[in-house]
């Protein structure tokens, strides 16, 4: 076989599998955005049948609607916010356990590992559906929360539909896609990295923050955008946990195509998002690579 | 006043004892080597000067302080990794200066001392690069830097060429005799390649299971040998089994099995029927087709059993009359294409002075 025939034998299947599930669809959308929504749902002909009355070709009418409107943005904007503050939490909460798991004993951490990844054996909404229970008036955990909330004072708050259901139902999904990228980086660190930075006069904190953090800071990288992406587009959970003003960008994705059956004006909403989730991909990519590790 | 002073120590893991009752005592200013076997209980010594490890047994004491309970980073002794342990993160200038960071060193002292640290090994102009960047040799030279930045009372070096070829080793060696007197830090080497140590060392303790075998200067080390472990795994050595028959005014005969009668000096305080083995190094024996040297008390007739060449030397073989084997060395010095003297099955004397070899009693 050729060189040139052997490159392409290689990076063929994953080329194709781009072409097939990224390039195609996307395509497929820019151009749904760009189109007239059908009369029934769904869309126009691209090419008329020369019926004056029937709408056909293209048009930048939908994305005139999206900036016209400050809603859409502030949406985004609040799907932003939210998806960051996920992130964060995820971050704070996966880091140590991360760490626990890569440090603990060989035996162990297979085990462990599975106990991380055990919720994704049930499924998705079911697991929501729990965190309605759990954060429900009645439940134990609200009358605890509110009871300590009590004793100083304060008046007792609704746990469930509230932007904090919303951020826990957030965090506690994506948690597993934090844990794993931070694990896979912690678990291959060099002890001896340690010992030379404690041989040399470091205290743990100072081993913690000179060595162990930035290099795993690929591992954040890469779970930050494993959490903020999916969390940025999520609709689901805020439909569940969110109650009536809870809603997100993705809400509002999901109605255009299901409910309003506009698919031009979803594509220019999910377009948008798409922009957005891979300039913060593209951004994650670059601050690593600039960070070289 | 010895700088360390190790007392009785003693490392268990479960049944298993790492390090066996070990006592040193080593003065400031020493090039020490832990020389011994894979397993012998080195590292796991090492560790616990350190302070990465604590013994079950005795105690370790710098600079006249116990050691119990000051962790590493408050000990002022350094280690140089076996994998040198340099932060991938950092360029050769901060990994230099990590630990003048880690002590509060005024911002301003930071380049003029990392200036002055990698010119003592000679690595100035690579500040800037990552320890990827470097080749193995100055990667060693990066961990050396870092390790003596802040000259410590105590440096110790766990195998630190071992990773490099034979050539850069050779030169690394000379680099770090030069580097330890300019500095004048101790030393606490530990290799398990005893010519590594014996070119290296003011003093070598031999080590076996967790236990030192012998302490001494490199020559008397290589020389007298105390027992058959240390004259075994130092050098190339020739054991022959043998029983002390006779001892008169510090000379003594053996019986040597397979061999025969063997005057040998050096008796003092030996008696006559001690078991034990005559250590004899290949190098002390002659060899000819018939030996003419006065000297040679002991003298024995044999065949060239068979031979090792490695260009500068070649180690024969020799099976002698009564069946015993023996190693002979022979500088290949011989003029001309053909370096080596003898084949296999040629007939040879073989001979060597009665102080040559040292009887070790069992
Ligand atoms: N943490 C430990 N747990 C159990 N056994 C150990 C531990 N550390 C070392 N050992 C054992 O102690 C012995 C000595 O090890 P080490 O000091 O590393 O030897 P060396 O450095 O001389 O090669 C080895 O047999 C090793 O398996
Ligand atoms: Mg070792």
């Amino acid at each position: 076989m050729s060189p040139r025939a052997q490159k392409w034998v290689i990076s063929g299947p994953p080329l194709g599998y781009l072409l097939i599930f990224f390039a195609i669809p996307t395509f497929i959308m820019v151009l749904a955005s760009f189109r007239f929504a059908g009369e029934f749902g769904g869309l126009a002909p691209l090419v008329g049948t020369g019926n004056p009355d029937e709408l056909s070709g293209l048009t930048f009418e939908n994305y005139q609607r999206f900036f016209e409107d400050t809603i859409y943005l502030e949406l985004f904007l609040k799907s932003f916010i939210y998806a960051t503050v996920t992130t964060l939490l995820c971050l704070g909460v996966a880091y140590p356990l991360a760490l626990m798991i890569a440090r603990s004993d060989k035996r162990w951490r297979e085990l462990l590992v599975l106990l991380v990844i055990l919720p994704f054996w049930s499924n998705f909404l079911i697991r929501v559906y729990a965190w309605m229970i759990i954060l429900g008036p009645q439940s134990g955990f609200a009358r605890a929360v509110n009871g300590v909330l009590g004793t100083f004072g304060a008046e007792p708050i609704p746990l469930l539909y509230s932007p904090i259901a919303v951020i826990i139902g957030l965090v506690y999904v994506h948690l597993p896609f934090m844990v794993l990228p931070l694990y896979v980086n912690l678990e291959k660190h060099d002890p001896a990295l340690l010992d030379a930075a404690q041989d040399l006069g470091a205290g743990a904190w100072q081993r913690f923050w000179k060595v162990t953090f930035p290099l795993s800071l690929p591992g954040v990288y890469a779970g930050a955008a494993l959490v903020f992406i999916p969390a940025l587009g999520i609709f689901a959970i805020p439909d569940i946990l969110g109650g009536t003003d809870g809603i997100l960008i993705g809400n509002v994705i999901k109605q255009q195509f299901l409910d309003a059956r506009d698919w031009p004006f979803g594509s220019v909403l999910s377009m948008v998002l798409t922009v957005l989730a891979i300039l913060f991909a593209g951004l994650a990519a670059w601050v690593a690579r600039h960070q070289r590790i | 006043m010895a700088l360390l002073e190790i007392r009785d120590v003693t490392r268990r893991f479960g049944d298993f004892v790492a390090v066996d009752g070990v006592s040193l005592s080593i003065g400031a200013g020493e090039f020490f080597t832990l020389l011994g076997p894979s397993g012998c209980g080195k590292t796991t010594l090492l560790r616990m000067i350190a302070g990465f490890d604590q013994p079950d047994a005795g105690s370790i004491e710098i600079d006249g302080k116990n050691t119990v309970g000051v962790p590493p980073e408050e000990r002022n002794v350094h280690t140089v990794f076996q994998s040198y342990a340099l932060f991938p993160h950092m360029t050769v200038e901060q990994n230099v200066s990590f630990p003048l960071r880690m002590s509060k060193c005024p911002q301003a002292e930071l380049a003029p001392r990392v200036r002055e640290a990698l010119e003592d090994v000679s690595l100035l102009g690579m500040e800037k690069r990552y320890p990827n960047e470097l080749s193995g040799g100055q990667r060693q030279r990066v961990a050396l830097a870092r390790a003596l930045i802040n000259r410590p009372k105590l440096l110790l070096l766990d195998e630190p060429l071992a990773a490099l070829d034979a050539k850069l080793k050779e030169r690394m060696q000379l680099e770090l005799i030069t580097l330890q007197k300019e500095v004048g830090v101790t030393f606490i080497y530990v290799t398990h390649d005893q010519e590594e140590a014996l070119a290296l060392s003011h003093r070598i303790a031999v080590m076996n299971k967790g236990k030192v075998e012998q302490l001494d200067q490199p020559a008397t080390i290589y020389g007298f040998p105390k027992n058959r472990f240390v004259a075994d795994f130092i050098g190339e050595c020739n054991l022959l089994d043998c029983t002390v028959s006779a001892v008169t005014d510090g000379t003594m005969i053996l019986d040597v099995e397979q061999l025969g009668r063997v005057v040998a000096s050096g008796a003092n305080g030996t008696t006559a029927g001690t078991k034990g083995a005559l250590a004899l190094r290949p190098e002390k024996v002659s060899i000819a087709r018939e030996l003419t040297a006065e000297s040679c008390v002991n003298r024995f007739n044999g065949r060239i059993f068979d031979y090792l060449y490695t260009g500068d030397v070649t180690l024969y073989i020799v099976e002698v009359d009564n069946g015993r084997r023996v190693e002979v060395m022979l500088p290949n010095n011989a003029v001309g294409r053909s370096s080596k003297f003898f084949e296999p099955g040629d007939a040879v004397q073989i001979g060597w002075r009665d102080d040559a070899g040292s009887f070790l009693p069992d």
